[in-house]
């Protein structure tokens, strides 16, 4: 069976990350648990339907079995144990996974700062100058400490193989930690609606290793447009790219600014005519 | 400031084919159907026997018509939702994004609020003060506003069809998307609107179900000898009035946000929008189990009544209700766990979230055993009982696994989320209400229902149900997301295909509903029920008529154990005639019908319709109205009818003649049965 | 009535409530076991679980309130805005319709015209005097530019306080109309029970104001 859903498309059942693997055992691990309890419950009250139906003679009928305090404790215990198993498990790996903890790795983290925007990703590299709109490269096997916040209205950053989903709000900022353990191509999405853009939010994260990821920084700051704030004004109105593209440069502290508001967040739609027919279906 | 506010005629939906001609389709329908009510001389009889009534089983039954209608509406929304998926896979569909966002928030609105709560909330009405014993709910009159007030919110979410748009923001409107910044249009305002004056209807029933329940029952029934079906209704009002005025304030809120420019979920001036999300789900949890609790209720007393036995474990059954009833309010925060509260909170409502399985296991685990032993008859709402059981636990299951935190950043908004939930609502709420409405249709009408047509009904929606929403898990563990009106991911298409095959065999289960019920109006004398106690039961409203008189019972019973009509009938059957001579008999006094509900609710469409479109003197207008429709009844000298002794005499001499004729019967049936065996 | 097994007890009036049922009717308990409550019982019943839910609309407002005081925007906070003097005399206007209120009372038992009109009144008149200054204090802020379009506090605190404005509104309008029903109608039962259901509004209402000056002025001058 897992052999089938490992075809099943790429996303938490194909982790490529620590975080995803972890949160794929905790699902995995709780399915069982439940399915001993659930399974017999199921094949339980099937065969007492079946065999008591009205025309069977052979069941022995007992019109007043109502009560029985050996049942009730059975029945109260097994449904509190399971809880008890399972809400272990909950309170441990809420703390494992929490995704403001950092991860443990010899490695230094990447600092990420993502933007959600109306109705598109921006990816700022803080210490590395550049930013991208629409694809997020990472070096592989390097942890990623992710700041999130919104331009708009929410958004939810959410790349399935690589762990959790995390809320984008304006006015705040969120931390995730995250880690592609091996190179690939990874499809992250928004995973709340925020207008008639939204289908259009997903994104691919390009997890290379460090040589290739240091040759992209190096070509992302020789070309492209500068992010500055005349620039993030313009990302502010509603539309939808139809190719990822990168800045070259980014003005120090846009993030912050954002964040606090000192950038203004986005007007919605213009004219009082929601809506922004997608552009660029791929 | 014109004098229609913002209202123009650009607001009817000219340049869309698909809302202008459904809307043009739905008023030439309703026109129709007034047409011919009109012709036929109905009108008299409908306004003064239904539209005017303060009798609960006529206000019950007008609820369930109100959500079964409604059922077909978000219905139609759901095809058009699978239908669009189906499609756009890399192309566009048929549905822009500002129509499919509409859909998918109306269903969803639609759903919970005009389909599931109504229904509910109908089935409470008819029976609950029949199980009590009594002639009515403690408020007839404010039980006749609390429904006109719900038909008239789902009148103005329908005229957000064809006058202007609905929200799409979907069913719970998140700031800030539904400010009026990002949402400058009046969807979101046509849906606060709607729901703020339904909520009113809602509030009043259960602070009326509330008093009737405690306040208002037979003779000698104590708490612990009321049938399970009152406790878990009374279990779902003290709900709706804890939760209830919580949505009324959070929409409050966001309106005072969206018409005045004030600051609670803004995002600028210091607006907080988390605070919506604990609020709207500080609501939105109870909600679900408001829903959730009667049909557990309709299933303890299904399942009781066809396995021959009483409820297994009733004490037990008492106290996981109330459990469930208190913890409901202590869970809401697993609807954002993403939203970053850190481990702590996550973990304590997580494990809050889990102890309420608890509970709920040991619900079904009775019912098993209410069955065990007993003799199991597979009458059309023991199959939806059954399928419930089986549906509901995968259901749970799924609800619990979403309840590690963990797993939630894996799952939260994706589509095996929205599985999960349409899961538990359809495979608990929606078989609850359809077995509780096939269990007393005969109670509210005079006749059973066709039993052929409904196992197709039922076996239709069983499979149609695996068939929709089985894929829905496996697609959201491949990433998909909700809410989706275009994708390019190959992997999820051949699922959503599949997805539409299911909807449209619920789709035959819808069909096949609709004829049972017409053919069973048509073939109604084949099924008389003529003693009221079609189906052997076990509570009080089965001590009746079928349907009830206005008065309910001549003579209030007086309960000496559980189970009170299941004891009068064993003595009953043994002495072979009835227990008691026939009683004195008195005349009855009953509310007067009036049409206070109703022309409350006109005035709310109107007021609603004003505030959406900003015609502030039809507002103004239209609370004056209220305020003078409220004198008016104030003023009334007469509130009370006397239905004379000898009516009364004569309504329950038929029924006692009837159940004589019926106990004799059965007697004469046994002695030959004794004979031949000789 | 009467059955074998039902313990019927007759002609108690045990909580004093002046509905001692006749010989031979099942004795009214509290818990609901002998029979159909007595309809002042239902109707007080009912009011008061609609009061309890009024609790918690409020305490909506409350919560938004505690949560949003510190969002000033750059505007004033509690201390630059309240005057505890204006505040000291709205108390004691609703304090004292209260006690008005409950004169009424005393008045409709023992159906006195006159008394009960005039005790009316006079809440009314309280009551109009509060919000009076109420609305004075509204308008002064927004004049200066503090109105609830300026701040989340701002917008919280108008909320709040004006949340239960328009509830003594609607009292004083329904008070309004009782005075006009009492001549009307005289002091039958139905009216009674209608005036009982104001009281306990006018009173419920006088507690969320104690809970409104403690939690938003009081406090507030010494939130920072």
């Amino acid at each position: 069976m897992l052999g089938q859903l490992a075809g099943c498309g790429r996303a938490q059942l194909q982790p490529a990350g620590p975080i995803s693997g972890d949160e794929l055992k905790i699902l995995l691990d709780s399915v069982v648990i439940m399915l001993a309890i659930v399974v017999p419950t199921i094949l339980t009250t099937l065969g007492v339907a079946w065999w008591y139906r009205s025309s069977n003679r052979r069941a022995r009928r007992q019109p007043d079995f109502v009560y029985s305090g050996r049942v009730e404790l059975v029945v109260w215990s097994i449904p509190a144990l399971v809880v008890v198993f399972l809400g272990g498990i909950a309170w441990i790996s809420s703390h494992d996974l929490d995704p403001a903890q950092p991860l443990r790795s010899k490695t230094a983290p990447l600092d990420v700062q993502v933007v959600s925007l109306d109705w598109k990703w921006l990816f700022i590299y803080p210490k590395l100058g550049i930013a991208s709109i629409n694809r997020l490269v990472v070096p592989a096997g390097v942890p990623l400490h992710l700041v999130l916040t919104s331009a708009s209205v929410w958004n939810v950053f959410w790349v399935p193989q690589l762990g959790s989903m995390l809320y984008c709000m304006n006015g705040m900022a969120g931390t995730l930690y995250l880690e592609a353990d091996r190179p690939g191509v990874y499809r992250g999405e928004s995973a709340m609606i925020s207008g008639d853009g939204f289908a259009d939010m997903h994104f691919d994260t390009d997890a290379v290793p460090q040589g290739q990821f240091d040759a992209w920084v190096a070509s992302t700051r020789g070309t492209g447009p500068a992010l500055n704030d005349a620039a993030y004004r313009d990302l502010l109105r509603q539309s939808v790219p139809p190719h990822p593209y990168t800045y070259s440069s980014v003005r120090p502290g846009l993030f912050a600014d954002i964040v606090m508001q000192k950038l203004p967040p986005g007007d919605g739609p213009t004219g009082g005519i929601p809506g922004v027919h997608p552009v660029g279906l791929k | 400031m014109t004098l229609f506010g913002k209202l123009t005629w650009q607001a009817i939906p000219w340049q869309e084919p698909l809302p202008l001609f459904s809307g043009l389709g739905v008023v030439i329908i309703l026109l129709a159907v007034v047409a011919w009510v009109v012709m036929k001389g109905y009108l008299p009889y409908l306004w003064r026997e239904w539209i005017t009534s303060v009798d609960h089983k006529r206000i019950g039954v007008m609820y369930c018509i109100l959500a079964g209608v409604m059922l077909l509406r978000g219905f139609i929304d759901a095809i058009m939702m699978r239908t669009q998926q189906v499609m756009a896979y890399h192309a566009p569909g048929f549905l822009p994004p500002s129509h499919f966002d509409q859909v998918f928030s109306a269903h969803g609105t639609i759903m919970i609020f005009f389909v599931a709560m109504p229904f509910v909330i109908g089935l409470m009405n008819v029976i609950v003060p029949l199980q009590l014993g009594v002639r009515d709910v403690a408020f007839p009159t404010w039980n006749s506003v609390s429904f006109w007030l719900t038909a008239a919110g789902a009148l103005l979410v329908n005229l957000s069809l064809v006058i202007g748009e609905f929200d799409r923001t979907g069913w719970l409107p998140y700031p800030p998307l539904s400010e009026l910044r990002y949402s400058p249009g009046v969807g979101v305002d046509y849906y606060c609107w709607a729901l703020q004056i339904s909520g009113i209807g809602t509030l009043v029933t259960g602070i009326n179900f509330v008093t009737t329940i405690l306040k208002l029952r037979a003779p000698g029934m104590h708490y612990t000898r009321m049938p399970m079906f009152c406790w878990t209704a009374l279990a779902s009002n003290l709900l709706i009035v804890a939760s209830f005025p919580v949505l009324t304030a959070t929409l409050a809120m966001l309106l005072l946000d969206r018409y005045v420019g004030f600051h609670f979920f803004t995002n600028t001036g210091g607006g907080n929008s988390m605070m919506f999300m604990n609020l709207i789900w500080a609501w939105g949890h109870p909600e679900v189990y408001i829903l959730v609790l009667p049909a557990f209720g309709i299933f303890s007393e299904v399942v009781s009544t066809f396995s021959g036995k009483p409820l297994f474990g009733y004490r037990s059954m008492i106290y996981a209700t109330m459990a469930i009833c208190i913890i409901s309010f202590m869970v809401w925060l697993h609807h954002f766990f993403t939203m970053g509260a850190g481990a702590d909170v996550n973990a304590i409502f997580g494990i809050a979230s889990m102890i309420i399985a608890v509970p709920t296991g040991v619900k079904i685990f009775n019912w098993l055993f209410t069955m065990y032993g007993g003799y199991v008859r597979y009458s059309v709402p023991m199959l939806w009982a059954i399928g419930f059981i089986v549906t509901f636990a995968i259901g749970g299951m799924t609800g619990v696994l979403l309840a590690v935190p963990p797993a939630d950043f894996q799952l939260h908004n994706s589509v095996f989320l929205v599985a999960h939930f349409h899961n538990v609502i359809i495979g608990a709420v929606v078989f609850g209400v359809f077995a509780g409405y096939t269990y007393w249709f005969p109670k509210a009408f005079g006749f059973t229902l066709d039993e052929r047509l409904g196992k197709w009904a039922f076996w239709l929606w069983l499979i149609g149900f695996w068939v929709a929403w089985g894929p829905g898990y496996v697609v959201g563990l491949e990433g998909m997301t909700r809410r989706l009106d275009h994708y390019d991911v190959a992997e999820w298409h051949p699922w959503l295909v599949v997805a539409e095959w299911g909807v449209l065999i619920i789709l035959l289960g819808i069909v096949a509903q609709i004829a049972q019920i017409v053919v069973s109006v048509r073939t109604r004398e084949r099924r008389r029920d003529v003693t009221g106690d079609p189906w052997d039961g076990r509570n009080l409203e089965w001590a009746t008529a079928s349907p009830p008189p206005i008065f309910n019972f001549a003579v209030l019973p007086d309960v000496t154990d559980e189970e009170p009509y299941w004891g009068m009938k064993a003595r009953a059957r043994e002495i072979g005639q009835l227990t008691r001579p026939e009683p004195e008999y008195h005349p009855l006094h009953m509310p007067r019908n009036t049409p206070t509900g109703f022309v409350t609710a006109c005035l709310a469409v109107v007021t609603g319709f004003a505030l959406i479109w900003h015609i502030w003197w039809l507002v103004l207008l239209g609370l004056a109205g209220s305020y003078a429709t409220f004198v008016v009844f104030a003023w009334r000298d007469h509130d009370e009818i006397l239905i004379p002794v000898e009516e009364v005499a004569r309504l329950d001499r038929a029924n006692r003649a009837a159940r004589s004729a019926a106990l004799q019967h059965r007697q004469l049936r046994r002695e030959s049965q004794r004979e031949s065996a000789e | 009535m009467s059955a074998p097994g039902t313990a019927l007890r007759t002609g108690r009036d045990p909580y004093h409530i002046g509905h001692a049922p006749a010989a031979g009717v099942p004795e009214y308990t509290g818990h609901g076991a002998g029979g159909p409550s007595p309809k002042r019982i239902v109707v007080g019943y009912g009011f008061w679980i609609f009061i309890l839910s009024d609790v918690i609309l409020f305490s909506c407002f409350f919560a938004t309130y505690t949560v949003l005081i510190q969002a000033r925007n750059g505007g004033p906070g509690p201390r630059e805005i309240f005057d505890l003097h204006t505040t000291a005399i709205e108390t004691a206007c609703l304090l004292l319709s209260s006690f008005a209120c409950g004169m009424t009372s005393l008045a409709v038992a023992r159906h006195n015209l006159l008394w009960t009109e005039i005790t009316l009144a006079l809440t009314g008149l309280l009551g109009l005097t509060f919000l009076g200054l109420e609305a004075h204090e509204f308008v002064g802020l927004v004049a200066r530019g503090d109105g609830p379009t300026r701040s989340a506090f701002l917008t919280s605190f108008f909320a709040l306080v004006g949340c239960h404005g328009v509830h003594v509104s609607g009292g004083i309008l329904w008070l309004g109309t009782m005075m006009a029903q009492f001549p009307a109608k005289g002091f039958k039962e139905s009216i009674r029970h209608r005036y009982l259901c104001f009281s306990l509004f006018w009173h419920a209402l006088d507690i969320i104001w104690i809970g409104i000056f403690t939690v938003v002025y009081l406090i507030g001058m010494i939130t920072p």
